[in-house]
């Protein structure tokens, strides 16, 4: 008789275990692993970069030491540009040169997919082709300029060969030049596929129209595609911009270690363990990267793209 | 307009061509490399035709333990990808409908893709420090002996690697997932439940064999960036490191060929996932006959 009772006045608790079990349940997992490991983490991120340190331990505090230290001596610039800023500057400009060179390669690689490729088999084949390589290691297609543009490279090789030059060129690797290549070398599918997405969405008739009413290519280009593609260069530029902002490796492997970044000084700090101070670096990085997104999507809806 | 017989056409092709040896040329030229005689170096010229650094390579010779950090990097992206599949057909399912929190869900998920990976990892290091720190300061306080005996970390492959590499494949899953119900024909699934068939049965039986084709791109996504993952994962794998964090360790020590070899090893494997999914993707899409 009890647990009849039991169940029967449970069963008839008004409500609460009539409300349906939602569809919605199903995300729980997922946001499980984005609370734990992305959420918290990045609380605690900022957090700790307000906390003292020694040589073995992370001590909680409420202090701004961390954040003075980043800006030492970088508002007087008697002794010209301090390192934090030099580090900055060099950062954007890496971001600036490879946005730039993989928007132009982007963009025509998309071009070329999305409107001369007629049939869709080819599409999807030549597409894939593009893609293939983001599944591979990055570290390896990094290491693979080596043979081309090492000191005994092809590259010299070729040049010392045809007499255009008659020692060999040290700029190849470990340089700027060669971070930057190899930077469009992994990121250009970022701007491939969104641009790529957008001009699969553009009306063909509007071009035709366009093109009846004695447009040439180039104002087709310019007033039609362009324009329309929009969102799609915007959503890779955000990748590759803020890929490049937080780098270290392949800045690091590519630029023979001996040129700076912001990943890098957080990497260096987080390996002598000053905790606080990585912290602290990660809180502007993150902020950097938030307002250049901030201010990129105020053009577009990103949600409406997919 | 887009005529195959005007020069801008020639010049697109050209162009295409151009940035296609340069995705692929580079690794072409290692993968040849890899496959020296004993004296080879780094660079061209070619000295001789052997396996001779691939047996080098399995002997393990002068190279770290290769073999076992390529054992974890193959299980781990096996569990990764598992996760990512399951979790984000989950999570898709549930974005059909709009549910409480969806939207910072979804922004939480775009996020992910674009923060620093340098500051997801830094993030969960400091996470699991202080677990750490918490458990032994309560192993100590409550004396239990086995965390005060045994206990060193709590980071690990299994515990903050996994979940550092989650938060990076799981975005691309959902997205997929959004691409699909995005184009998903609704009827079936409506005529499904109107025959009275209840909501796991529709999904089993109607919605799985529809969608089973973008799984496979979901758990190739799954994998393969868990296989080469290197950022995210940099600070938190703990002791057991993964291969393209040992890669990585080599690019400033080894300078023999050794390395190309082991490219050339990891390469194949990723071109033989991708080869595979590909081809289930076809089958699949075959099957079904659309």
């Amino acid at each position: 008789m009890l647990p009849y009772i039991i169940n029967n006045s449970i069963f008839n608790m008004p409500n609460l275990f009539k409300i349906k079990p939602s569809v919605g349940l199903l995300s729980l997992p997922y946001s499980f692993v984005f609370i734990f490991f992305f959420f918290i983490p990045l609380v605690l991120t900022f957090v700790i970069s307000f906390w003292d340190y020694n040589e073995y331990s992370i001590i909680p505090d409420l202090i701004l030491e961390n954040y003075r230290y980043i800006f030492e001596n970088c508002f007087s610039f008697e002794n010209g540009m301090c390192v934090t800023f030099k580090t900055y500057l060099s950062t954007f400009m890496f971001c600036l040169i490879t946005w730039f060179f993989t928007l132009i390669i982007g963009f025509f690689v998309a071009y070329f997919l999305a409107f001369y490729v007629n049939s869709l088999t080819w599409q999807i084949a030549l597409f894939l082709l593009c893609t293939i390589p983001f599944w591979t290691s990055n570290v390896i297609r990094m290491i693979s300029w080596i043979p081309l543009l090492g000191r005994n490279g092809l590259v010299n090789d070729f040049f010392l060969s045809t007499g255009l030059t008659s020692t060999p060129q040290e700029w190849l690797l470990y340089s700027g030049f060669s971070v930057v290549l190899a930077f469009v070398h992994l990121y250009t599918l970022f701007m491939i596929v969104p641009i790529f997405n957008s001009m699969m969405r553009i009306d063909k008739s509007i071009i035709e129209a366009a093109y009846d009413s004695g447009a040439n290519g180039f104002q087709i280009l310019w007033n039609i595609i362009i324009p329309l593609c929009k969102p799609g260069i915007v959503i890779g530029s955000i990748f590759v911009i803020t890929v490049v902002m937080g780098d270290f490796i392949t800045i690091g492997i590519m630029g023979g270690q001996q040129i700076p970044s912001i990943g890098k000084i957080i990497y260096v700090e987080m390996s002598y363990l000053q905790l606080p101070a990585a912290a602290a670096n990660a809180v502007i990085l993150l902020f950097l990267t938030l307002l250049i997104i901030w201010i990129m999507t105020k053009m577009i809806d990103i949600r409406k793209e997919l | 307009m887009f005529s195959k017989k005007n020069n801008t056409y020639y010049i697109c092709v050209f162009f295409f061509s151009l940035f296609v040896l340069f995705l692929y040329g580079p690794t072409f030229t290692i993968i040849l490399l890899s496959f020296q005689g004993p004296d080879g170096g780094l660079t061209f010229p070619l000295n001789g035709i052997s396996t001779y650094w691939f047996e080098e390579l399995w002997r393990g010779g002068s190279v770290v333990d290769i073999g076992s950090a390529f054992k974890r990097s193959i299980i781990l992206g096996i569990i990764v990808m598992i996760l990512t599949v399951v979790l984000s057909v989950a999570a898709g399912l549930a974005f059909r409908k709009k549910f409480w929190g969806s939207n910072v869900l979804f922004f939480t998920t775009v996020a992910s893709l674009i923060v620093p990976s340098i500051v997801l990892s830094l993030g969960v290091a400091l996470q699991f420090r202080l677990i750490d720190d918490l458990t032994k300061w309560i192993g100590s306080s409550l004396d239990i002996s086995w965390v005060n005996d045994s206990f060193q970390t709590s980071l690990g492959m299994y515990s903050s690697g996994l979940g550092a590499q989650l938060t990076w494949t799981l975005p691309f899953g959902l997205l997929i997932m959004f691409a699909v119900f995005n184009r998903f024909d609704k009827s079936y699934e409506e005529a499904a439940r109107d025959l009275g068939a209840t909501p796991w049965k529709t999904f089993k039986e109607i919605v799985l064999p529809l969608i089973a084709p973008s799984i496979i791109g979901i758990a190739l996504f799954g994998f393969t960036l868990s296989y080469d993952e290197l950022a995210r994962s940099s600070q938190v794998m703990g002791s057991g490191n993964t291969l393209p964090l040992e890669l990585r360790g080599l690019t400033t020590t080894v300078t023999t060929p050794i390395i190309y070899a082991l490219g050339t090893v990891t390469t194949f494997v990723s071109f033989t996932v991708i080869a595979i999914s590909v081809g289930f993707y076809l089958f699949l899409k075959r099957k079904k006959g659309i």
